[in-house]
């Protein structure tokens, strides 16, 4: 290996770290606040990514149809439970918000699903058309049993992300595509070495988004909610804050990151209905490096695995991934060792 | 006339309609109920690891894969016998088993099952990309197995050897459960904590299961691959993994029969939907993953207890407990006792113990000591850092400085298991009972580190004689108590107070030469405050010596030999109760000053 193919395997790694650092971001933000550890964040955003691929080639996005069904299955689940409290006159609401809201980016998506719409806004509309995926699954399927205890809550996780490639496959086919790149042109750094556009939106949109992420966090209310819900799910109760609505919030700002995830992967990868998987894997192990609580940790975790990635696949393409998951032995050793032992995460599990 | 219990009678009929079946079936449900043994094998494991020790795994299918290579390759490659197969299948699940529980077990709930998807991914992915392994055409003229000169090459005759071994294998698990290692691995969901107070580690006690319940997948392993006769990657993938642990959910994570309903319904419910769903859909292999991974979720939503937790709790409604048979109660060698040191000999000496959280001095230099045959009350107002001190002497918590001398031993810095070795007992202010356990139970788990039978011995059933020892002491103790006669109720339906007590029956039944309290009269009624301050004394004139952490000075005052009085931290008096109570510091502290 030359100094040459090192320096492009590092910017491809660099580049593959920053969609990882996005995805860790979203996995730690909806475990620290849900407990929920949330596997089918990946299909969320290979469904961005096909949804774009839709639009490229001048077809309805399939994507439409599974948030409608998808919204109609929260709307029955909180009509349903707004009916066993017997406030059934909140109930003309709670459609409105569950059944009519996520169905807006649906209405977007076929107004602009035609040819000679403008690329920028086919981008936009396939990131909004997402969104409202994570918090729907959210409502139906962790909302009911959202005190379970952690093992619970991580077997449906799996489970749905299964569901969801089913539906994947259903809805989009076994056929992969690739989208157009958002960003040409290339960035010539001297001595012949030059970086593509695409790496470079894709590390300038993860400083950007982590950037703002921060922000955030520490200067709005609801970030802080965020945070203090993270930290004590009973405390921010006592203190008025909803956890079902932080929640919430917390599934809308992942769906975000994954529609992002998506448009900004599609022109590099080519994405099938489950490639997502691998790369929500991959943020895990990321945000496994972090301990499921650093956001900074992940952050250069998820550099670490996609440099990783990157070398490791020109040594061996098909046992890249197996080499990527081997990078969790020295960090759980590391981590068993440093570990004390806090009496704070034993719990009953429910028989 | 002897009755017979019904559930003896279900076995019997189970055990009789499996040894017939193959003589009235076709060959199609013989090989069904070949796949429901070996899946009920992978998924009793899953039901001991996840139902019963509160883990999971996501990587069950991976170790089945690596077992059913192991011997594939051994006997293909190697043209070596598959009994030896079978040893080397083990071998390898086993030591896979225990680098990762190693790696993973010192850390949080989630990290197993998260290390397990990755671990399931990339076994599946070696598989299909080593040469010597096939790569994703797999392995294949596998030799069937030989019993003597016997072939097991026809699925009927595999049948029998496959139900064999699920029998083998849930007896194991049953007489496992219901001996020393398998109270253990019942504590594990009470918390480290409370394993560590009777003298076991948590971590060992979780990896060991976790090697067990990866053993069984192996064994399962082997047979597929025998049965088969030819392994590819595909059945080895998470998305298998995931289909054993629903199979473990949907017959019932609490009850080892679970594993086998759980894996016939699941497997009868596959192949009628491959039946079904192709005449309604050209897309069947979708909508059926689509629709178990949908049926996953329900059960989790509304059945978490499975098919066999609705039977339980119907059969508890129809049938009346009859007396549980109390076992053998003919008399054998009591376990043995420690040697208790001479009335007067200081035991216990703190001197100087500080501990700091941060900027907060909660301990500030105290020190005392607690002769033999004494009881001794640690009092002080609310925050005065009782039960922080009474952490640094059962090594809970680490000390920032000072030195805790136990039986000419000094024990900062010690695990609170090793302490709990020598002899010293506690009992917990939050009461840490397992309440799905009996009384006898729960206070045969403090004699834990005086008995010695591990997994093999208890599941083979060698450690009888011992496990008598352990039900003559624990009952001997639970008689001590009062509570003798409840010994097999559950200590769930106890009330507070008497959970208390039933704490201190188990902590006495690690033969303790100190007995550390912590608060153990806060809310008990006024009868059985007298009760424990006169089993208190009682047991100190059989020589115990007792460190009390209390609230209630009442209940103290009349109780103890001696007092140590702390406040913000440091100690403030120490002396006899008369001496204490005239004592104005101590007035100060507990009304506030006149001044």
């Amino acid at each position: 290996m030359t100094w040459d193919v090192a320096l492009i395997l590092l910017t491809d790694g660099l580049a593959n770290g920053a969609i990882y650092l996005l995805a860790g971001l979203g996995l730690v933000l909806i475990f620290s606040v849900t407990r929920v550890v949330f596997v089918p964040f990946g299909d969320i955003a290979a469904f961005a990514a096909l949804t774009l691929a839709a639009f490229e080639t001048d077809r309805l996005p399939p994507t439409i149809g599974m948030v409608a069904v998808l919204a109609l299955l929260a709307t029955l689940t909180e009509v349903g439970s707004l009916l066993r409290r017997g406030e059934a006159r909140r109930i003309p609401k709670a459609v409105l918000a569950w059944g009519v809201l996520p169905l807006l980016p649906c209405v977007l998506a076929w107004l602009v699903a035609r040819p000679g719409m403008p690329a920028a806004l086919h981008i936009a509309v396939s990131v909004l058309l997402v969104v409202p995926i994570a918090p729907l699954l959210a409502r139906v399927v962790f909302q009911p049993i959202a005190d379970a205890s952690v093992l619970v809550l991580l077997i449906v996780s799996l489970a749905l992300h299964f569901l969801l490639s089913g539906l994947g496959l259903l809805f989009f086919g076994p056929e992969g595509s690739r989208t157009s790149p958002l960003a040409d042109g290339v960035l010539t750094l001297g001595d012949g070495f030059t970086v593509s556009g695409q790496v470079i939106l894709m590390l300038a949109a993860a400083v950007v988004l982590s950037g703002l992420f921060f922000l955030v966090f520490e200067r709005t209310v609801a970030g802080k909610a965020l945070r203090a819900t993270a930290v004590n799910r009973v405390g921010a109760r006592l203190v008025g804050i909803r956890p079902a609505r932080t929640a919430l919030l917390a599934y809308g700002c992942a769906s975000l990151l994954a529609g992002l995830i998506g448009v900004l992967i599609a022109p590099v990868t080519t994405m099938y209905y489950d490639s997502g998987f691998i790369i929500g894997l991959k943020a895990f192990v990321a945000a496994i490096i972090g301990g499921l609580v650093s956001y900074p940790m992940t952050a250069l975790g998820a550099l670490a695995v996609g440099v990783v990635e990157s070398f490791a696949s020109f040594w061996s393409g098909a046992l890249k991934d197996v080499i990527v998951f081997s990078l969790l032995i020295p960090v759980l050793m590391l981590r068993s060792f440093l570990s004390v032992h806090s009496e704070e995460d034993e719990e009953e599990v429910d028989q | 006339m002897k009755r017979i219990d019904p559930s003896t009678l279900v076995i019997a009929a189970a055990v009789i309609a499996l040894a017939v079946a193959p003589a009235f079936t076709g060959n199609f449900t013989v090989s069904l109920l070949n796949d429901i043994g070996i899946g009920a094998l992978v998924a009793l494991g899953l039901v001991l690891l996840t139902g019963v020790g509160g883990a999971t795994s996501f990587g069950q299918a991976a170790f089945v894969g690596i077992a059913a290579y192991a011997s594939a390759w051994l006997t293909t490659a190697q043209g070596l016998s598959p009994w030896l197969g079978l040893a080397f299948a083990l071998l390898l699940t086993g030591l896979s088993a225990l680098a990762i529980g190693m790696l993973t077990l010192r850390l949080g709930g989630h990290f197993l099952p998260l290390s397990t998807i990755a671990w399931g991914l990339s076994i599946a992915m070696l598989f299909g990309n080593v040469d010597a392994l096939g790569r994703h055409t797999g392995l294949s003229n596998i030799p069937p197995l030989h019993i003597g000169g016997w072939s097991l090459a026809d699925p009927r005759a595999m049948y029998y050897l496959i139900w064999a071994l699920v029998g083998l294998a849930l007896l194991f698990s049953h007489n496992l459960l219901r001996s020393r290692p398998g109270r253990a691995i019942r504590g594990l969901r009470g918390g480290a904590t409370l394993l560590a107070s009777v003298g076991a580690d948590a971590y060992r006690v979780r990896l060991t299961l976790f090697v067990t319940a990866a053993l069984f997948a192996g064994l399962a392993g082997w047979l597929y691959a025998h049965m088969n006769r030819f392994v590819s990657p595909s059945p080895f993938d998470v998305r298998i993994s995931i289909e054993y642990l629903l199979m473990a959910v949907a017959g019932g994570l609490g009850h080892l029969s679970g594993a086998l309903v759980g894996s016939a319904l699941v497997l009868v419910l596959k192949n009628s939907l491959q039946d079904v769903l192709p005449m309604l859909t050209q897309r069947a292999g979708q909508l059926e993953a689509i629709a178990f991974a949908a049926l996953f979720i329900a059960l989790l939503h509304f059945a978490r207890s499975g098919v066999m937790g609705f039977v339980a709790r119907w059969a508890r409604r129809r049938v009346r407990p009859g007396g549980r048979r109390d076992g053998d109660t003919v008399l054998v060698e009591p376990l043995p006792h420690r040697q208790l040191p001479a009335r007067g000999t200081p035991i216990l000496s703190v001197k100087g113990a500080v501990k700091r959280f941060g900027g907060l001095v909660a301990v500030n230099d105290v020190s005392f000591d607690v002769h033999a045959g004494e009881i001794v009350g640690l009092i002080g107002p609310n925050g005065a850092g009782k039960s922080t001190m009474f952490n640094l002497l059962t090594c809970t918590l680490p000390m920032t400085a000072g030195q805790v001398r136990f039986l000419d031993r000094d024990i900062a810095g010690m695990r609170q298991r090793e302490v709990a070795r020598l002899g010293l007992a506690r009992t917990f202010q939050h009461v840490k009972l397992r309440p799905h356990m009996s009384l006898l139970d729960n206070v045969a788990l403090g004699a834990h580190s005086r008995t010695r039978a591990g997994v093999l011995r208890a599941g083979l059933r060698l450690d009888r004689a011992e496990e008598r020892q352990i039900m003559q002491e624990a009952r001997r103790q639970l008689e001590r108590i009062g509570l003798g006669d409840r010994a097999h109720e559950l200590a769930g339906s106890l009330p507070l107070g008497t959970q208390r007590i039933l704490e201190i029956a188990r902590a006495l039944a690690a033969d303790p030469v100190l007995l550390v309290l912590d608060e153990p009269a806060a809310g008990l009624r006024r009868k059985e405050k007298m009760a424990l301050g006169e089993l208190l004394r009682k047991l100190r004139d059989e020589g115990v010596t007792i460190l009390i952490v209390e609230h209630d000075m009442d209940f103290v005052m009349k109780l103890v030999d001696r007092l140590v009085v702390m406040n913000f931290g440091a100690k403030l008096v120490e002396g006899v109760p008369a001496a204490v109570r005239a004592d104005e510091r101590v007035q100060a502290a507990y009304l506030g000053s006149v001044a």
